[in-house]
């Protein structure tokens, strides 16, 4: 589904992403783990196509060059980013701003659009399988929203959405316990053979919810380690210091 | 077409000309011209002098110079003041009459003429340069004693209405623009809703300039007697051409007792090029009257056209308790200038004005407010709101916000708020990562910043109003 390879990426000169390689199956859960700064959202970013990167090295989505499609068509085709800090677009209603998302890939899919009502009735059953109060999608796009509300939101517009690739960035920060047990629970629940998922996170309790297949550990814009779910617990113990230096 | 021309055309897709063989007045502007105006239109002598008077003004008077948009100066010699298809004689046709380029021309805007294919539940007027060419739906309007024809027929057929009111919201001597209107107006609408009745249907007027070097001048009059309601709707386009065209309407409300007037524009004229060639100069007179007891005037407009906007909506709140609303969206982009706003100027006592203004500017586009609220001594227990915002997209527009408050009363209450934004990187990111493109990012984000304005627009209205916020904005982000 998602091949990277000898990917490297600077901003302003600054150099972030180090031949980074990372193959992703159908189906896989990949975990990436490392500390503030070691290029995790960057990933993020380049994988989702925003601007102002300079790349270097291949990506291939689907058997196609991601590198080369513009950020809406990655989006259509699949790519869905929740991201580290969601944006607040004022004056934009939560629920008007998702009909439109849902219905433009709809059309890119194929598939009818949906009306108000349908369109309501679906946000509604997923909105109360992750405890949205339903208030805040009549409200501005993430003005005002809580941090918790503002992942949940994000949660919500992927269970909506249904991508194929779902890359979650840091959206266990900032949870308390039992919304992290509700986000996890959304993302579980969108578990399936054809859909893959790149979770990263800074912490290891997320991974306690959604077991993934694979931990990778990124230090400096490197994959210093890979290995199964039981990674994380080690990481957990030694620190990301102990990994790198270990390897 | 040529490609440039193909090019163009995308920009604005109401820039095609009509090729249609019309009679003028001779070029420039004196007395001569002025009576030609009069007696092409079978006018009554009172008509006549009414206009010599504002033309025998207008020498001692000069355009004004304060506003922000500078423009070159305009030879007022070298203009047609009237200019009308061959075809359409000054007597109203019935609508099988008319010349079928011109219904074609409408079907092109998307104003249908005939009555069978009209919008549903709304009466059209359509002004074609210098004349009106159709009214819709006058049978029914009639049945309810509601007057809606073009202005040159109700001198006629309503001489006491029109002596009555027509000027006496905007005097004659008002301001140079308002004055040369006085002078040579030519077409225009005419409403009048009797006592008690509330209008069925909208009525709209529909705005269309296709003679080269010719000035329109329209002059609208409303009035809404005691009790009665009406809602009333103008659009605006014009063909694409590189020489700058005047546009210089004056349009009048009155409201008496208990009356209500909403007064909504779609104004879409041609903006110039990319490169600020061409484009109409909309310098534009607007003010209504609240002059009886309770009575509200409410001015909506969609400003997105032009190549320089130039009015205030204005309401002057004589009638105790009576209402002024003012809901605005000003577009530039390119090199478009908007100096816009309204005057609120609050007599009579417990009256209430309330304003939301929202500026969005683009390219090399420069958007002003500028509105007056004025509180006379007399006005007791009077109340404003002012909201204004203004919406950044690059770095080479300007937006200001100049609000002027002359407080004569202790007991007022008036409130102002001003916000500036921009569209920020990381919002369209946000937008696209969610699948919709550059285009359909920004057209979510400006009518999510207009809703407040949009939503007072009438329904049927609303939705190509959205459509038209999101298209002149088109090519405005990287
Ligand atoms: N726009 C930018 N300009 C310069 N440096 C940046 C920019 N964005 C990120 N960086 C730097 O790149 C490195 C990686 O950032 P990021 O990918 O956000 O790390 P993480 O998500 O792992 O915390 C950090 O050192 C950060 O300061
Ligand atoms: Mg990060």
């Amino acid at each position: 589904m998602l091949d990277i390879k000898n990917l490297n990426a600077s901003i302003e000169g600054k150099k972030i992403l180090k031949n980074f390689n990372l193959n992703i199956k159908p189906g896989e859960v990949h975990a990436i783990m490392g500390p503030n700064g070691s290029g995790k959202s960057t990933l993020a970013n380049v994988l989702s196509g925003r601007k102002g990167y300079e790349i270097e090295g291949t990506v291939y989505y689907e058997g196609k060059n991601l590198l080369e499609i513009p950020i809406e068509e990655r989006a259509q085709k699949g790519i869905f980013l929740a991201f580290q800090y969601p944006i607040e677009i004022p004056g934009v209603n939560t629920n008007n701003f998702l009909k439109t998302s849902l219905n433009t890939i709809r059309k890119f899919r194929g598939l009818k659009e949906l009306d108000s009502l349908d369109f309501l009735k679906l946000v509604k059953e997923k909105s109360k399988k992750l405890k949205i109060e339903e208030k805040i999608l009549s409200r501005q796009l993430n003005v005002g929203f809580s941090g918790g509300e503002k992942k949940k939101n994000e949660i919500l517009q992927m269970s909506i959405l249904e991508p194929k690739l779902v890359i979650l960035d840091e959206t266990d920060s900032g949870l308390d316990i039992d919304a992290l047990r509700i986000v996890s629970e959304g993302v579980n629940s969108l578990r399936d053979k054809n859909r893959s998922f790149l979770i990263i996170t800074h912490y290891q309790r997320l991974l306690n919810y959604i077991k993934p297949d694979f931990v990778h550990v990124l230090v400096n814009g490197k994959i210093v380690k890979t290995g199964f779910s039981d990674l994380a617990q080690e990481l957990e113990k030694d620190g990301y210091e102990g990994v790198s230096i270990a390897k | 077409m040529k490609q440039q021309e193909i090019e163009k055309a995308k920009e604005y897709k109401y820039g095609f000309t009509t090729d249609i063989e019309s009679i003028r007045a001779p070029k420039g502007l004196n007395e001569d011209v002025v009576r030609f105006i009069s007696n092409i239109k079978k006018e009554p002598e009172w008509m006549l002098k009414w206009r010599l008077k504002a033309f025998s003004r207008l020498k001692n008077l000069k355009e004004p110079d304060w506003q922000k948009p500078k423009f070159p100066k305009i030879d007022y010699q070298d203009l047609y003041y009237y200019s009308a298809p061959k075809s359409v004689t000054d007597t109203p046709k019935s609508l099988d009459e008319v010349d079928p380029k011109l219904i074609e021309t409408y079907k092109k805007l998307g104003i249908p003429l005939q009555e069978q294919k009209k919008l549903s539940g709304i009466a059209v007027d359509a002004v074609f340069d210098s004349v009106s060419v159709a009214t819709t739906f006058k049978g029914e309007l009639t049945k309810k004693g509601i007057i809606f024809c073009p202005i040159s027929e109700a001198i006629r057929n309503h001489p006491d209405l029109v002596k009555k009111y027509l000027g006496s919201v905007i005097p004659i001597t008002d301001h140079y623009f308002a004055t040369l209107n006085s002078a040579v107006f030519t077409d225009g609408s005419f409403v009048y809703i009797p006592e008690g009745v509330r209008c069925p249907m909208e009525l709209s007027t529909y705005f269309r300039i296709n003679a080269s070097e010719t000035g329109q001048f329209e002059r609208t009059l409303i009035i809404a007697d005691k009790g009665s309601y009406v809602s009333y709707l103008e659009g605006c386009t014009a063909p694409m051409r590189d020489e700058n065209q005047l546009h210089a309407a004056n349009v009048e409300l009155v409201a008496l007792d208990d009356a209500e007037i909403k007064y909504s524009t779609v104004q879409n004229w041609y903006p110039g090029d990319k490169d600020g060639k061409g484009g109409i100069y909309n310098f534009v007179t607007k003010r209504g009257a609240c002059r009886g007891k309770n009575s509200k005037i409410s001015w909506t407009q969609v400003e997105t056209g032009s190549a320089i906007t130039w009015k205030y909506p204005s309401c002057i709140l004589q009638g105790d308790n009576s209402v002024g609303e003012f809901y605005s969206i000003a577009i530039t982009n390119n090199h478009q200038k908007a100096d816009t706003g309204t005057k609120m100027i609050h007599l009579g006592k417990n009256t209430k004005s309330k304003i939301i203004s929202k500026g969005i500017s683009a390219g090399f586009a420069d958007n002003t407010y500028r509105g007056l609220v004025k509180i006379t001594s007399k006005a007791n227990n009077a109340r404003n709101y002012t909201q204004c915002d203004s919406l950044l997209m690059g770095n080479e527009c300007g937006a200001h916000t100049i609000p002027y408050i002359e407080n004569k009363n202790s007991t007022a209450n008036i409130e102002h708020e001003a916000t500036t934004s921009k569209i920020s990187d990381e919002q369209l990111f946000y937008c696209n990562q969610r699948g919709l493109n550059q285009e359909e990012a920004v057209s979510l984000i400006v009518n999510g910043f207009c809703k407040e304005v949009l939503q007072q627009l009438p329904m049927e209205f609303a939705v190509e109003a959205q459509k038209l916020v999101g298209i002149s904005l088109e090519g405005s982000v990287g």
